[in-house]
This record gives C-alpha cells, sequence and structure tokens, in this order.
C-alpha cells in the first residue's frame, strides 16, 4: 500500500524509542507527510503550547509516494508548532533523507518532550536508538553530517540536521539534509535545538515494495515522466535555469520586492538573475553556475550547484566555501539580494552558503536583514549597534549580518527574533514585511494580487508555497488570470490551496505542478495506495487539510485579524513597472474568500464546513 | 551485435532512478541499498557519476571464481549463477573495480547482468545519461559532438 505502516515514538526526556503501527484511517484521509503528520500534531499537542517547551512536539514525515519510482518521489516534511509564527509549521525537504527513512521502513518520527543532553537519533533499518550527541553539538551542519559517515564508518547514511541556528533557537533555523536541502521554514530547526535533538542519521536498505498495483503504478509513473519531460518548464526551464528563471520574469511584472518592499522593481536583478549564474564572471572568466542536481526521484533537475569566485572578497582563505556547492534558488537570490538592494551575485552565494552550512531559512534572513537595512538608513539603528555600515546595496552588510546570525553573535541575536520582533522593539512594527510573523517571499502583493492574498491566509504565516498563484498570474498555468485584478482571485487562491495540501502530503515535490494537475497525482496514489484515491477524494482531502491546519491556529488563538499584510502594502502604492498606483486589495477579496471556504466572519470554521470535510 | 552500457557522467542529475529501477528488476522492491549500478555525487565538484560493472572480456571475478559460478551468458554479460555461488567473496577482491559485491540477505554475490539484454536502469535514467549501445561505438556520441565543434570552426584564412 505504499505506506511502510509503521511509526516511531521517540520519547527524548526517558531517552525511549518504540515503533508504532501507522494510524491506517488517518492516512486514508489525510495521504501521508504534510497531512497526515499535521494530523498527528492537532490530535496530539495543546494549540496554545509554547513553540520552544518540552510540551511542543516534533515529526519528520513521508509520503505514501516517498522512495518510489514516481518523479520527485523523495519528499519529507517536518512538522510541529512554530516559534516564528505560533502557527502550524511545516516544512518539507527534497535530497535523499526522506526516501532513505522511508526505506528503512518508517513513515515517520514522532519527537516528544526535551532530552536533558544532546543526542542524535540513529536509524539502520529497524533498528533505532538515541545516541550521545555532544561531540556534534556546536558543529554545522555540514560538519556534523561529515562526522556522523566517519563514525559510523557508513558513507551511504544520510543525515538530516540542525546547525547553530538551530541550536542558538534562531526562530527561522531550518533543518538540512543532504548538506544544502532543507525543510527551511517557520523556524522548525529552532524547535529541533529547543530539544536538544541534534540530528537524525538514517540508513535503509529494506525499500519501498508494497504497492497496491505495481505494473500498474510503473506504466502510470512513466507517463507522467513523460509529461514532465515535455513540459518548457519542467523539461527545459527548470533544468537549465532552475527557479531563478524567475528573476527578470518578476522584475518585469513590477513584483520584485525590493528594499523592504519600497520598490518593485530591482534595477540590479539582470545581476543576480539564472542568466547571470551561466554567464562568465568578469573577475576569474569563470561560469557561478557548475550543474544542475536532482533530488531523489527527481526527474525535472532543477537543483543549483555553484562556485564564488576564490578571490571574492567573501571567501577568501576560506576553502570550505571554495568549491561547488548548492547554489542560488530564486527565492533566496531575492531575499539575499533584491530584498536588500544587493546586487553581487557572489556575496548572495556566500550568504546562501552559510543559511545552508548553519541551517537557516534564507528568506527570512534575508528579508530581516532589509528590515534591518531600511532601520539604519532611517537613523534608527547605528553602525556602533550593527557592527558595519549596512546601507541597502551592501555587499559587506550582507555577509557580516549571515555570519553574526548564524553564530548568535552581537546584533545577530536580534536579526536571529524574525523581522517582526526586531521592528516592534525599534519601534516600527510597521517595517516588518511579513505575515503572522513569517517574512514574505520573493512576489509583491501589489504587482500579483493573488499571492498577496495567499500570504495572508497562509497556515504557515507568509508563504509562497502554500498556494502558488503565480502559476497563473504569470505564467498562465494552469489558465492565465490577471495579476492586477482581484477579482476570481480567492476562487484561485483556494484551489491552489487545497491542491498543493494534497500534492505535499503525497511526498511529491510541488514543482511538478507547472505540468501536472490534480488528476495526475490521483492517477499515481491509486495504483500505490488503493482506489479510493480519486480525484474528487483527493481534492476533499487537500481541503480537509488546510482547514485543520487553519482550525488547530484559531484554536491556537488566530482571528481574521491575523489574516493581513503590512500597512505599506495596503497604503503605498508601487511606484514603477505595470503595477504603478496600485496597492494590495487583501481587504477587498478576504470577505470572498471567507465564504467560499466555509468560514465565518473571523475566519473560524462554520459547524457545516466541519461537517462537510469530516473535522 | 553485442551491446554495453554505455555512461555520461556529464548527463547525470543524480536522481537515483536507475539505482531504482536495477533494484525493483531484481527484488521487486525500490531500494538503492540493492542496485548494483551506484551514482556518486562528488559534491566539491558537482560532478555525479554512475558506476556499474563493464563486463570486461577477460573478467578477473569469472577466473577467479573457484566453482565457476560466473559465466558469460548470450549477450556477453557476466552472469552469476546463484545456485552455484558459494559466497566465497573472492570475485569481490578479484574485480579491480569493486562492481561485484556479496548480499548478506541471499549469502550470494552480486552483479549487473545486463538484465538479460534490457537494461532496466538505462531505461529508467531521464537524461540519456546511461544509454544501451553497439559495443563497438560507445564513443560516437563523443565523436559526433567534437565533430560538431571541429566543424562549426571558421576556415583558415
Amino acid at each position: 500500500m505504499s505506506w511502510a505502516g509503521k511509526i516511531l515514538r521517540v520519547n527524548l526526556k526517558a531517552g525511549t524509542v518504540k515503533a508504532e503501527p501507522l494510524n491506517m484511517d488517518w492516512a486514508r484521509q489525510y495521504i501521508g507527510s504534510r497531512g497526515l503528520a499535521s494530523k498527528y500534531l492537532v490530535e496530539e499537542i495543546d494549540p496554545k503550547v509554547d513553540p520552544l517547551s518540552a510540551d511542543n512536539k516534533i515529526i519528520w514525515a513521508t509520503g505514501p509516494l516517498t522512495g518510489t519510482m514516481a518523479s520527485t518521489g523523495g519528499r519529507y516534511t517536518v512538522v510541529t508548532k512554530g516559534p516564528l509564527t505560533g502557527a502550524i509549521a511545516c516544512s518539507n525537504s527534497g535530497g535523499y533523507w526522506g526516501a532513505e527513512l522511508k526505506m528503512a521502513g518508517w513513515d515517520m518520527i514522532i519527537f516528544e518532550g526535551k532530552s536533558p543532553k544532546p543526542v542524535y537519533l540513529f536509524i539502520q533499518d529497524d533498528v533505532a536508538e538515541l545516541r550521545d550527541a555532544s561531540g556534534l553539538w556546536g558543529k554545522s551542519v555540514w560538519d556534523t553530517e561529515a562526522l556522523l559517515k566517519k563514525q559510523l564508518q557508513d558513507p551511504q547514511v544520510r543525515v538530516s540536521s540542525i546547525g547553530g541556528a538551530g541550536e542558538n533557537q534562531v526562530l527561522f533555523a531550518s533543518v538540512v539534509n543532504d548538506l544544502h536541502r532543507a525543510a527551511g521554514r517557520s523556524g522548525v530547526g529552532a524547535v529541533m535545538g529547543s530539544k536538544n535533538l541534534k540530528a537524525i542519521a538514517v540508513r535503509g536498505t529494506l525499500g519501498v515494495g508494497n504497492l497496491v498495483d505495481p505494473k500498474a503504478f510503473l506504466k502510470v509513473t512513466a507517463e507522467k515522466k513523460k509529461i514532465l519531460a515535455e513540459n518548457a518548464l519542467t523539461g527545459q526551464g527548470l533544468p537549465a535555469y532552475g527557479t531563478q528563471v524567475l528573476m527578470n520574469i518578476i522584475n518585469e511584472v513590477g513584483a520584485l520586492p525590493t528594499r523592504n518592499h519600497r520598490d518593485v522593481q530591482f534595477e540590479g536583478a539582470k545581476d543576480i538573475s539564472a542568466e547571470a549564474m551561466g554567464t562568465p564572471r568578469k573577475t576569474d572568466g569563470k561560469k557561478p553556475l557548475v550543474t544542475n542536481q536532482a533530488c531523489f526521484g527527481c526527474t525535472i533537475a532543477c537543483g543549483r550547484i555553484q562556485t564564488i569566485d576564490k578571490n571574492h572578497f567573501t571567501i577568501v582563505n576560506k576553502p570550505q566555501y571554495q568549491g561547488a556547492s548548492g547554489g542560488l534558488e530564486y527565492e533566496a537570490a531575492w531575499a539575499l539580494g533584491a530584498a536588500n538592494g544587493v546586487n553581487d551575485l557572489d556575496a548572495l552565494q556566500y550568504a546562501n552558503l552559510l543559511c545552508n552550512e548553519h541551517g537557516m531559512d534564507p528568506i527570512s534572513f534575508g528579508a530581516t536583514v532589509g528590515a534591518v537595512m531600511e532601520l539604519y538608513e532611517m537613523g534608527v539603528l547605528t553602525k556602533e549597534q550593527l557592527g558595519i555600515d549596512a546601507n541597502f546595496g551592501s555587499a559587506q552588510a550582507l555577509a557580516h549580518f549571515a555570519e553574526i546570525t548564524a553564530k548568535g553573535e552581537g546584533f545577530g541575536k536580534e536579526i536571529g527574533q524574525g523581522s517582526k520582533r526586531l521592528t516592534a522593539k525599534y519601534g516600527h512594527p510597521d517595517l516588518s514585511m511579513s505575515s503572522k510573523g513569517q517574512e514574505f517571499p520573493a512576489y509583491d502583493s501589489r504587482g500579483i494580487q493573488g499571492i498577496g492574498l495567499g500570504y495572508a491566509t497562509s497556515n504557515r504565516g507568509g508563504c509562497h508555497l502554500r498556494g502558488y498563484t503565480v502559476a497563473s498570474e504569470v505564467a498562465g498555468i494552469p489558465v492565465k488570470t490577471d495579476p492586477l485584478t482581484a477579482e476570481g482571485k480567492p476562487e484561485l487562491v483556494k484551489a491552489f490551496q487545497d491542491a498543493t495540501a494534497a500534492y505535499d502530503s503525497s511526498g511529491l515535490c510541488i514543482f511538478t505542478t507547472f505540468a501536472w494537475g490534480l488528476p495526475d497525482l490521483a492517477d499515481q496514489l491509486a495504483p500505490a495506495c488503493g482506489s479510493e484515491f480519486t480525484l474528487e477524494n483527493v481534492a476533499t482531502i487537500g481541503e480537509r487539510i488546510w482547514n485543520m491546519e487553519r482550525d488547530f491556529n484559531n484554536r491556537a488563538g488566530f482571528t481574521s485579524k491575523d489574516d493581513v499584510l503590512p500597512k505599506r502594502l495596503v497604503t503605498e502604492a508601487a511606484k514603477t513597472g505595470p503595477a504603478k498606483g496600485l496597492v494590495s486589495k487583501v481587504p477587498e477579496m478576504l470577505p470572498k474568500y471567507y465564504e467560499i471556504r466555509g468560514w465565518d466572519g473571523d475566519g473560524q470554521l462554520k459547524a457545516e464546513t466541519r461537517k462537510r470535510l469530516g473535522l | 551485435m553485442q551491446k554495453s552500457l554505455h555512461i555520461d557522467p556529464e548527463k547525470c542529475t543524480g536522481c537515483l532512478q536507475c539505482e531504482m529501477a536495477c533494484s525493483y528488476e531484481n527484488y521487486a522492491t525500490f531500494a538503492p541499498a540493492k542496485s548494483r549500478i551506484k551514482v556518486f555525487d562528488f559534491h566539491y565538484t558537482g560532478r555525479k557519476v554512475p558506476y556499474t560493472c563493464t563486463q570486461c572480456d577477460e573478467a578477473w571475478c569469472l577466473h577467479a571464481c573457484p566453482v565457476e559460478a560466473i559465466t558469460v551468458d548470450a549477450i556477453g554479460a557476466k552472469v552469476v549463477n546463484e545456485a552455484t555461488c558459494v559466497g566465497c567473496k573472492v570475485c569481490t577482491i578479484a574485480c579491480p573495480f569493486g562492481t561485484v559485491n556479496y548480499v548478506q540477505e541471499t549469502g550470494k554475490v552480486q552483479k549487473c547482468d545486463l538484465c538479460g539484454g534490457e537494461p532496466a536502469c538505462a531505461e529508467a535514467c531521464p537524461t540519456g545519461a546511461i544509454t544501451y549501445v553497439d559495443a563497438n561505438w560507445t564513443g560516437i556520441g563523443k565523436m559526433q559532438a567534437w565533430a560538431d565543434k571541429l566543424g562549426n570552426q571558421p576556415a583558415a584564412a
């Protein structure tokens, strides 16, 4: 049935590791990964729990298609209550770790309590035990992975871990696997750190093989791979340019947030774009982009492998950054670049490497630096406080902040609290470009209206991955809608949010949806998991998951007052480009969105909605 | 015509579809741990290299086997006869390339057998990094690429 059928429950306080059967009723109602782990979380924790307390739980979960030959079937999700937002946090990652866990015979791992001392979980198929991690505490993600492979004498072990950011409880700390793939957002790494849990090292040799109809599965997954190969974006654009294909496009659309959203177009966009990554540097004549790379099972291969000029000021005499490593994705390039007005591609990649090495979300980090630079230019923050001149555009300041934030030094401690807390502390809460405390990614809500509604209503705070309406509003997938209008957007946002929840729960990557629709997901789930996974059922499951997450947030204390964007986006009009003169129309879209969601005016689920979705 | 697995590391993205296809072909499970082809990821250079048995003509493994469990089949593959193999592992020592390996679950060794002439890895590879081609012409792709490069040079004045 494609699920392993077993979960691990780890009590960090008692130091126990126990196997449990997977709740198959829930698996059928929530599929796996995001949906299923969220179901376990909402059943097991008090929504009002302090995210960094021992009473919070944190779950690593695969989906039923993780570790199969379905294209992109390698993903896992980390689910917990997030410290950055106070909302449900749910971040997924590719690489190889997720498939390894599944092949060891486990669907998910639930961690409870807090360990009295640093530990890591070691899993080799049926064997799972907590081990001392005092020798790993303080080490970076990269060193942790290398040390574990050495200590365990197994180069094939896969590691999911935190670096200094997670240990120091940077509120946007990520969990990183395979050196540069991350469950990046909402501070899941800080929760891991709060529990003294350093890493999960897995070696899985059992494999995944109990599909309902393997022959049909292999046939249908081969057909779906062909669709990806023949699609212009998944077959050509993403492998060649990565998500960075968007930099120049979004800039032209007039929706590239620049200098903490003061502007919507960045004059330096071309310098930090995919095209720049493919052009030899003027300094050393080498192309920044070395090659593309796939995650486990992925036939798209959008990942970037990139170098920095060895003589660039950021990495002189630092050999660990002088080889090829995980490169800039669009969101990171934007957050580290346009959001701060920095157009030095090598400096961006240096900051990106630090985010990977020490386990930080580059989106929230970069966006918080944008707010710091604005406060500096306003005279609210000074050079003495920051340790450096921090005008917009300063690559030196970006590199400096990346170093001190990861290590928790000096002003880095304050950056590590995220922009909401930082701007509030200095008396300018309106300058945090965030929703529910989580910083926005790389699309401006004035130039792409639907994504603004998506940010305001996202269950994990400001995020593009909960409902990527940019696909429709900019790229015309599945149908073109006008990015500048509010009309039809509540429906569009809801459709994207629900479909994404289903995809995220399967173990597949959301990037497939540039070529696949929900029917393609159902087609692959049915032969793997059972014929009840029809299109209609999968669509309902997506909506059920969205509402379950929302209900958790409501019980945690969120209301309609939290479904808002910062003042800047609803009062300061875009200055240039196609959206010139426009503000975000979220206040106008919200009532309609609540109505089609089946929520009341305060954003709470109506009784009939609960009943319809089986909640 | 004899055919060979031909590997072009430049095209490999590290997706491991080949490893899953290999394990599925032989064990009906998706398990890279059981695969006879391995993809190596050299992180510091960004290179990814699929690696498996090259089916040597004078195969060290075949000559080393004390019970003659390794034989040449109709398509030229060096095949392990599991019924004969005693799991002594001498072939794993003899092979200079490390592509014959012991399987503790069966007590035998395993190596690539070209799937009887339809290698699952080549079929599954999405980028053409692994192909199954005329054994006499494994270089034809490179020849073509260089011929194209040379042919595009402007003629000397």
